[in-house]
């Protein structure tokens, strides 16, 4: 009975510990799913090779469209080039917050593998009766497979 | 006795919540306006959303359930006040609401990840609010899958509370990854941020889903409790029938 007593004990301070170190110790340092652009400058030629995340705003009137599409991700302070030859989903646009996955080559600039929009916590009907096209929505889910079949060798021969 | 009564109004709960699903998912599936961006695709949330909860509110019976039991075995050790039916009564809601709960978060994931792919561009990234919500389902199925392992009644029960305890840890994590670290899921919404068409539906649904997740914890506590009671009346058996030898 004593020696269970103790399990306990110990359970539970470990469990209480354990969100004590996460709530206030420098875990959420060391877990880090995106850099900004400010934190990716910072971080200056060590960035350079491997693949980090970088996520910010899409700046307005950046995007050119094209292959490799090119556009500028911002947060307000620093900014980065992006270019990709992914196909971006439905949702990207000019102001939209976004996390791209990739290498930062030599200049600086992003070359993403991945792109991914973030939505934010707002939920709205349309105003002025515009809506969103559901075609075009879906469409990325059916391009994928046929853009990736396509691609798959280009990644496959560039390491 | 009771136990019947209380997994009746429990059923009931469960009936009244299928209905008031139906209500609410009629409505946002063709009243509700969608998303000014997303589209239809937005109406998964109507689902997604109380699934959350759902399985957030079934984790916290777990947890009351594992600290009934650890703080009647405290009691029991000083003095042996406590009834036993009472004592069993936390093991066997502590399995129920994990089941279900664990169930929900299953639900949560596939919904989520339907919605993801149209909207981020993937099914699935290694995103603080996903990946905590992976290991918390992970821990939970651990629990499951520890009770399967001990046979012995109070053992079993001791044993999964303790991993109870900590398992519910992830909890408050999955709440708070979108607050404390930087995330591609979006943080929590307030009335502001969503409009009054759109949460009438996730209001209706919400309340649905936690009378089902009651409905479901209740017929599976009272399930628990009968194969608890065979086990045990089966050990007195045994017992009985190894002294006799």
């Amino acid at each position: 009975m004593k020696s269970k007593k103790l399990f306990l004990v110990i359970a539970i301070a470990v469990a209480v510990s354990g969100v004590g170190w996460v709530a206030f110790g420098n875990l959420g340092e060391n877990l880090v799913y995106y850099w900004t652009p400010s934190e990716l400058h910072d971080h200056g030629d060590k960035a350079q090779g491997a693949i980090v995340r970088l996520g910010g705003m899409v700046k307005t009137g950046s995007i050119v469209p094209g292959d490799p599409l090119t556009f500028t991700v911002t947060d307000g302070t620093a900014e980065v080039k992006v270019l990709t030859t992914e196909i971006p989903p439905a949702m990207f646009r000019e102001g939209i917050g976004v996390v791209v996955e990739g290498t930062v080559d030599s200049n600086g600039t992003f070359e993403s593998k991945r792109l991914m929009v973030k939505h934010d916590n707002s939920y709205k009907a349309p105003t002025g009766g515009k809506m969103p096209d559901q075609k075009e929505m879906f469409g990325t889910l059916a391009d994928d497979d046929a853009a990736n079949a396509g691609k798959t060798p280009v990644a496959a021969g560039t390491p | 006795m009771s136990s019947t009564l209380s997994s009746r109004v429990t059923a009931g709960l469960g009936v009244l919540g299928v209905l008031l699903l139906c209500v609410g998912s009629y409505d946002g599936l063709f009243l509700a306006p969608a998303d000014r961006f997303m589209g239809d695709i937005q109406r998964i949330m109507y689902v997604h959303v109380p699934c959350a909860w759902a399985t957030m509110v079934c984790f916290s019976v777990s947890l009351v359930g594992a600290i009934g039991w650890v703080v009647d075995l405290g009691v029991k050790a000083k003095r042996a006040g406590v009834g036993a039916e009472r004592r069993w009564g936390w093991d066997d809601s502590l399995e129920s609401s994990i089941e279900v709960g664990v169930m929900f978060g299953a639900l949560l994931c596939v919904q989520g990840m339907i919605w993801a792919k149209p909207t981020w561009g993937v099914y699935w990234t290694w995103d603080p609010r996903l990946t905590t919500v992976a290991v918390m389902e992970l821990m939970f199925v651990a629990v499951l899958a520890l009770r399967s392992f001990v046979d012995e009644p109070v053992r079993r029960a001791t044993w999964s509370s303790v991993a109870t305890l900590v398992a519910y840890i992830n909890v408050p994590l999955v709440y708070f990854s979108v607050r404390w670290w930087s995330s591609l899921h979006q943080v929590q919404s307030s009335t502001e941020s969503v409009d009054p068409a759109i949460r009438i539906p996730l209001g209706i649904n919400s309340l649905a889903i936690l009378f089902i997740s009651i409905g479901l914890m209740g017929l599976r506590t009272r399930l628990a409790a009968l194969n608890r009671e065979a086990l045990l009346a089966g050990d007195d058996a045994g017992a009985a029938a190894g002294g006799a030898s």
